[in-house]
């Protein structure tokens, strides 16, 4: 990944609040992050963290109401995604931004064939015609794995299993050489050999195409196997983001380290107990005034109660948002 | 012949023989019985006193209905279940229901196996107005008692489920299935809705009681690092069969059977520096239906290491190595013959 290209993403302070009849939520509280060409970023945190709703935010794909894209820059190609007309990111959707949703059961229309589902963002935004659309589309089956590619088009999303429905989902976010590529949860609703399938693909369909990509995620295993970079959400913010092995070799948000301690693996050591999280995540009914995980934290000190932490760089690409990172550095290792 | 085990002097508390547990396909105008969908097709194998046997496979490979059949919740197609020394394969209702607070089960969704319109008390309190002559005052108690063991503030006796978390009710779910002082619980996939912080909590949870109170698990689940971490032995299932059981340690390490390795290989190493250096085994395709499995082995279709023979003959499941069985044409299947008894 060079590290002196100009972005393809770059989101600066999005917000995003849900208005619902309890009050407002805060889900995403000024997220920003830039996302470099062919690179890999991924995104993890609990459910609730706004990891999904962040995404969604920025291609304005969260129905208004009950959600409010509040403040914010997306630039992309030097169009701001929150201001265009509807027209224009319509071009952009489907197109040069590829998205990959978590659940390959219900995100296929089940009434219409395989085929016609890749074809539709070939025809709307490469303009090819219906031969043509659909030679790509059997070429698309086909790079992504499916045998008998020409057949299977024809074939409705009922006639596949979970793993290959997925791949179809795969195919059609590829059918307009996006730059962007979003996956949300893309294998979180598959068995593991099958995610191992998907996985492998993604990385070889990557080298191939060179895209960017953003996946999203809360298995810190498969984030460990695919991602340049890694962001960690919290609370509807960044707490932390870092190179992928840095982050799992130093982390420094005590949220991240908690996290990291609480998923045990199946080679290296077998801790005899589990580390765990007290407390549950919290629900933002207010823009956050301190720190959104001092609640659950086991360094929280007074300042954590009436401050917000920004990030602040601590390293080289890494840099972390907790009141405690600076001054303490590497000695918080326990 | 459970001399094979670490534990040589706990007793068997749940010995399963043969269970198959068919689902009927009907089709047609005259609805007429045209197959069987073979969703749990003749395992055996037994539970220990105070262990914990984790049960893994992907979906569909009927370990969920394999938890199900073994204390009865299905009506079984063959095979034989014992608890605690008492046959329930083909018991009538009259002998299952006072075994039933021995046999308790947690299920996998917390939200759709509480009843909404209940409150925590009454919830927790259910088995025990069915199953016991206590007096509201010491049903109280039993109900606070049980809250505390699983970590629920008392304040919340009178709430309705839905203003709980995931991971809380979850709690209720096994504070309901200890109400009764069961010796042995099914968890099915209890923590596979929960988010990673909280399954950390939840299996804790378990973990302590069961030190506690004594109590024997058949773990279900899919995710295997947490398995690793709460079973003691791990049994495997693809296809409706147990392919491999074998003590944990020995199964992370050394997996006998091709497909016990690949799914280990596939599991995500949280840690990029093992995780990038591994060798990951892919297979290839997708499980075939357990309507019309294939012939031979169930795992011939994707199975790296196939051979002729597997796709002839069905590999009998033997004990290959002292408390490590495998169903595998590669390991021991000359002599089996003499190596052959049922999994313990």
């Amino acid at each position: 990944m060079p590290d002196g290209a100009l972005p393809v993403l770059d989101v600066r302070g999005l917000k995003t609040v849900f208005r619902t009849r309890g009050g407002e939520v805060h889900a995403v509280n000024t997220v920003s992050f830039d996302l470099k060409p062919g690179e890999l970023l991924g995104v993890v945190g609990e459910s609730g963290s706004g990891k999904s709703v962040t995404m969604m935010s920025l291609i304005r794909l969260l129905p208004s109401p009950p959600a409010d894209v509040r403040g914010g820059q997306v630039l992309f190609d030097g169009t701001d995604l929150l201001t265009c007309s509807d027209q224009r990111l319509r071009d952009i959707r489907g197109g040069k931004i590829g998205f990959i949703f978590q659940d390959p059961m219900t995100s296929l229309n089940p009434v219409f064939t395989v085929g016609f589902q890749i074809m539709e963002p070939l025809r709307r935004h490469m303009g090819l015609n219906k031969a043509q659309a659909a030679k790509r589309a059997a070429e698309l089956l086909e790079l992504v794995g499916i045998p008998d590619a020409r057949q299977r088009l024809k074939d409705y999303p009922h006639q596949f299993s979970g793993g290959m429905r997925q791949r179809v989902m795969i195919a059609i976010a590829l059918a307009c050489d996006p730059q962007v590529l979003i996956a949300d949860e893309p294998t979180t609703a598959l068995d593991v050999t099958i995610q191992a399938q998907i996985l492998e693909l993604v990385k070889e369909l990557r080298q191939k195409l060179g895209m960017a990509i953003i996946w999203i995620t809360h298995d810190l295993g498969v984030i460990a196997g695919i991602a340049d970079r890694v962001m960690v959400m919290y609370g509807g913010q960044i707490v932390e983001q870092a190179p992928v092995k840095e982050l799992f070799r130093n982390p420094q948000h005590p949220y991240t380290r908690a996290l990291l301690k609480t998923v045990p693996g199946v080679l290296g050591e077998r801790p005899e107990k589990l580390n765990v999280i007290e407390g549950q995540p919290p629900i933002l009914m207010s823009e956050p005034s301190f720190c959104a995980f001092r609640d659950r934290c086991a360094y929280a000190f007074d300042r954590c109660g009436h401050e917000n932490p920004a990030r602040v760089p601590i390293g080289a690409g890494h840099d972390v948002a907790c009141l405690r990172a600076p001054v303490t550095g590497g000695s918080r290792d326990a | 012949m459970l001399d094979a085990t670490p534990k040589a002097a706990a007793k068997t508390l749940v010995s399963v023989r043969g269970l198959k547990m068919y689902f009927p396909i009907h089709t047609g105008l005259l609805r007429r019985h045209t197959g069987d969908v073979k969703a749990v097709d003749d395992i055996s194998f037994d539970i220990l006193e105070g262990e914990t046997l984790g049960l893994v496979g992907e979906s569909g490979c009927g370990k969920s209905t394999a938890g199900r059949a073994l204390i009865r919740l299905y009506d079984i197609t063959g095979g034989s279940v014992k608890i605690n020394g008492v046959e329930i394969g083909q018991a009538e209702q009259s002998v299952l229901r006072p075994m039933r607070p021995t046999m308790q089960m947690v299920f996998q969704d917390p939200q759709a196996s509480l009843n909404p319109r209940m409150t925590l008390a009454s919830i927790i309190g259910e088995p025990l107005e069915e199953h016991t002559k206590l007096s509201k005052v010491e049903k109280l108690a039993r109900i606070y008692e049980l809250m505390d063991a699983v970590g629920l503030n008392r304040t919340f006796a009178n709430r309705y489920p839905h203003e709980f978390s995931g991971g809380q009710r979850q709690r209720i779910g096994i504070a309901r299935a200890l109400a009764l002082n069961p010796k042995f619980i099914v968890c099915d996939e209890p923590i596979a809705a929960l988010d990673v912080s909280i399954q950390a909590q939840v299996v804790n949870l378990l973990e302590e009681l069961q030190d506690r109170l004594g109590l024997t698990y058949l773990f279900i689940s899919h995710d295997l690092s947490m398995v690793r971490h709460i079973a003691d032995r791990v049994a495997v299932m693809y296809l409706g069969k147990v392919v491999e059981l074998s003590p944990r340690d020995e199964i992370y390490a050394d997996p006998l059977h091709p497909y016990t390795e690949a799914l280990l290989s596939a599991v995500p190493e949280p840690d990029p520096s093992l995780e990038n250096t591994r060798e990951r085994i892919i297979l290839k395709g997708d499980v075939p239906s357990p309507a019309n499995p294939p012939d031979g082995c169930n795992f011939c279709t994707r199975c790296p290491k196939v051979m002729d023979i597997c796709r002839k003959v069905e590999p009998q499941f033997i004990e290959v190595m002292p408390g490590r069985f495998v169903a595998c044409h590669l390991h021991g299947q000359t002599n089996q013959t003499t190596n052959q008894k049922p999994a313990g």
